[in-house]
């Protein structure tokens, strides 16, 4: 299959610290990457790289949104990332937590819209109808991802587990090619989780999204993912299928620790 | 908390409170006779003066606090008085019908000393909505706007002086100069927020009012410019009660405009933007929404409004110079927007009505002014910080939903 996103040795250094050390990474298209590794591994800003909110220190970054429509990102704009096909999640929930749940979707539909200024104070029939749209869309999504009968209620009153499936709701209204998800299962409860799971799985089959996540919970990286890559220290320590992964001692020795081996 | 406990908090308190004024309130030496009066008395007062004080103090608090934790939604019994009246077409018609009427009526019915006043009112009515694009919604604190109101004044005024340009050629002049400062101020500021903002649009507000102080030979400094001509009608010549009610309607008539231009925006693609950057800045761009560009249409479209209220107000007074254009008149534009509410048309008028208007009809009390307006904006704060108002979020036709409508609260 053809591959989505390319990442060649991508670094990122703060000052002294290199949090992403040449990291190569390929997601191809409806394919379930897992990122992996143990806290301040660096993968949360390798989203961060990816979806322009830091621009990498080195590497490219190539996107295909469409077979042969293949382009480099680096340094790009977050939200030209974002109109050219990739939705993020947060890992500490980024909600509008003041507008509903119906808005917070409409504005991952802003993207998809061009009514200006004047369209706004003049209403026109053009406007009427790409505002109807923009509420029909982002109902519909919210029915796929069983957050309808909240539609008006404010963000910040749903529950916990609600509030990171409206992150991937909005995140889906952008409209994406690949969908990057930061922890979705974090403080979710198993019945959540087991939904959650469900949920990618159709965004994947349905909508054909391809899925790059990062994710602690090692039941649902493994029931999920089609290839898992780790990460540690900044640096890709290991790549390959669930089995492969658990096998390889220099994953168990980052996930383990250094003193625990040697201490044995 | 326990009311036993709120007791004994409070008992301390005044306890405490005792001791502190104790030196100057009861001990008084009178240097004549020589001798130290004890004024027990004083004591008294202190201690239950400040005992029933923060008792009710902290019964508010508490009051306030349980008031938070039940987030009631949805319900349309639950929603306060106020909102289930304004839902109800049986009242909030005839009340608008009234109020439509009584805003025609008022310079007939009123001295024009009121319908000054009135029209001045309406000004910051104006101001406050304007203002409240960027603050309220966009969530920019900007505390140098009313060097938007600057702008639109003296360009009113120098054109109107060395031109001799109309009032009606003018208005959408300093509108456009106001909303060209706007983004001349958003841009070095686009990458501020929250304190940081704040300082560098007060200096903003400051160095075009000291421009107009200090280039005398572009504004005429301090002395300021006068004779300046009042809004026309069709060449009528208007005796100075007539010109008085004529402003009056139409600051009238530039206040329903602008309500009208405000609740199209904010119920619009942009407005929701607006609000969403206010919200979460990062995740709003990673929703594909132009920071850039969202913020100067917000800077831009808020300061339009002080631009063409600018040429009004020189119109109306006929004169002007840059003590017109304070900080303190940006501090009321802001306060007016946050006692009202953030982002509640409805709350920023009230909000400016009561500010300007109850100074007006209270002038007994005129020596406690800033007295009073401190304590009302404390107690805001503290017991309603989002205002007289609260801004609703708009429910939207959906689905199956039709045209039921449940507001949910902002
Ligand atoms: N903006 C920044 N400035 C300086 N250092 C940073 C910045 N962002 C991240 N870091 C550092 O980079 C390293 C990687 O952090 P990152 O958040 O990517 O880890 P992570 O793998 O997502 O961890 P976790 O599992 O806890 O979310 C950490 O040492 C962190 O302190
Ligand atoms: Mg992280």
């Amino acid at each position: 299959m053809d591959s989505v996103l390319t990442v060649n040795s991508l670094t990122m250094n703060f000052g002294g610290l290199r949090a992403i050390d040449s990291v190569d990474l390929e997601v191809r298209q409806e394919e379930i990457v897992a990122l992996i590794g143990p806290n301040g591994a660096g993968k949360t800003t390798f989203f961060n790289c990816l979806t322009g909110i830091y621009e990498p220190t080195e590497g490219d970054i190539f996107i295909s949104p469409t077979p042969g429509g293949r382009r480099r990102i680096n340094g790009i704009k977050i939200n030209r990332i974002a109109e050219m096909g990739i939705a993020r999640t947060f890992q500490n929930i980024r909600l509008f937590s003041n507008m509903t749940v119906l808005e917070n979707v409409m504005i991952g539909r802003h993207c998809r819209a061009k009514a200006g200024v004047l369209g706004a104070v003049l209403r026109g029939r053009k406007t009427r109808r790409e505002e109807q749209e923009i509420v029909d869309r982002s109902y519909e999504i919210l029915v796929r991802t069983g957050l309808a009968d909240q539609a008006d209620e404010p963000a910040k009153n749903l529950p916990y587990g609600a509030q990171r499936r409206l992150e991937i709701a909005r995140a889906l209204a952008t409209e994406p090619f690949l969908l990057l998800l930061d922890e979705p299962a974090a403080g979710m409860n198993p019945r959540e989780t087991d939904e959650l799971e469900e949920l990618i799985v159709r965004i994947r089959d349905e909508a054909k999204i391809s899925i790059l996540m990062i994710e602690h919970d090692m039941r649902m990286v493994m029931s999920l993912s089609n290839r898992i890559i780790v990460l540690d220290y900044g640096e890709k320590i290991a790549e390959g299928t669930a089995a492969q992964i658990w096998e390889n001692p220099v994953v168990i020795k980052a996930y383990l620790g250094e003193d625990f081996q040697g201490d044995a | 908390m326990k009311a036993s406990e709120e007791f004994k908090k409070s008992f301390f308190i005044s306890l405490w409170f005792m001791l502190l004024t104790f030196p100057i309130l009861v001990i008084r030496v009178n240097t004549i006779e020589k001798v130290v009066e004890w004024r027990w008395r004083n004591m008294a007062f202190i201690g239950i003066g400040s005992f029933l004080l923060s008792f009710v103090w902290r019964r508010l608090l508490s009051r306030k606090e349980k008031g938070r934790q039940p987030a009631e939604t949805g319900n349309v019994e639950t929603l306060p008085l106020g909102r289930r009246l304004l839902a109800e077409p049986r009242i909030y018609r005839p009340a608008l019908t009234a109020l439509a009427l009584f805003t025609i009526a008022f310079p007939l019915l009123f001295s024009s000393y009121q319908t000054n006043i009135m029209t001045t009112a309406l000004i910051y009515v104006m101001l406050g909505l304007g203002l409240n694009i960027v603050v309220g919604l966009a969530g920019l604190l900007d505390l140098g706007y009313v060097a938007f109101y600057a702008v639109g004044a003296y360009s009113y005024a120098l054109l109107n002086h060395h031109f001799g340009l109309g009032f009606w050629t003018i208005l959408p002049v300093g509108g456009l100069l106001g909303a060209l400062f706007g983004i001349l101020l958003g841009f070095p500021v686009l990458r501020l927020r929250g304190d940081y903002l704040a300082i560098v649009t007060l200096g903003f507000g400051e160095i075009i009012r000291l421009i107009l102080e200090n280039w005398n030979a572009f504004s005429f400094g301090p002395s300021g410019i006068a004779n300046i001509s009042r809004p026309g009608l069709f060449g009528i010549s208007m005796t100075l009660n007539e010109a008085t009610i004529y402003i009056y309607y139409l600051m009238v008539a530039l206040c329903l405009f602008t309500i009208f231009v405000v609740n199209r925006l904010q119920d619009s693609r942009i407005g929701r933007a607006w609000i969403a950057l206010r919200e979460d800045e990062v995740a709003c761009q990673a929703m594909g929404i132009d920071k850039t560009r969202t913020k100067l249409t917000a800077f831009a479209l808020g300061a339009t409004w002080a631009g063409m209220v600018g040429v009004i107000f020189a119109a109306k007074t006929t004169f002007i110079n840059p003590a017109s254009f304070t900080f303190m008149e940006s501090a009321m534009i802001l306060s007016i927007v946050v006692l009202g509410g953030m982002g509640s048309i409805m709350g920023v008028i009230l909000g400016a009505l009561i500010l300007i208007l109850t100074p007006e009809y209270l002038r007994a009390f005129s020596a406690y002014r800033m007295l009073l307006f401190g304590t009302a904006m404390v107690l805001m704060m503290v017991f309603r910080p989002q205002g007289i108002v609260t801004n609703i979020r708009r429910v939207y036709r959906y689905g199956t939903k039709g045209k039921e409508s449940r507001p949910a609260q902002a």
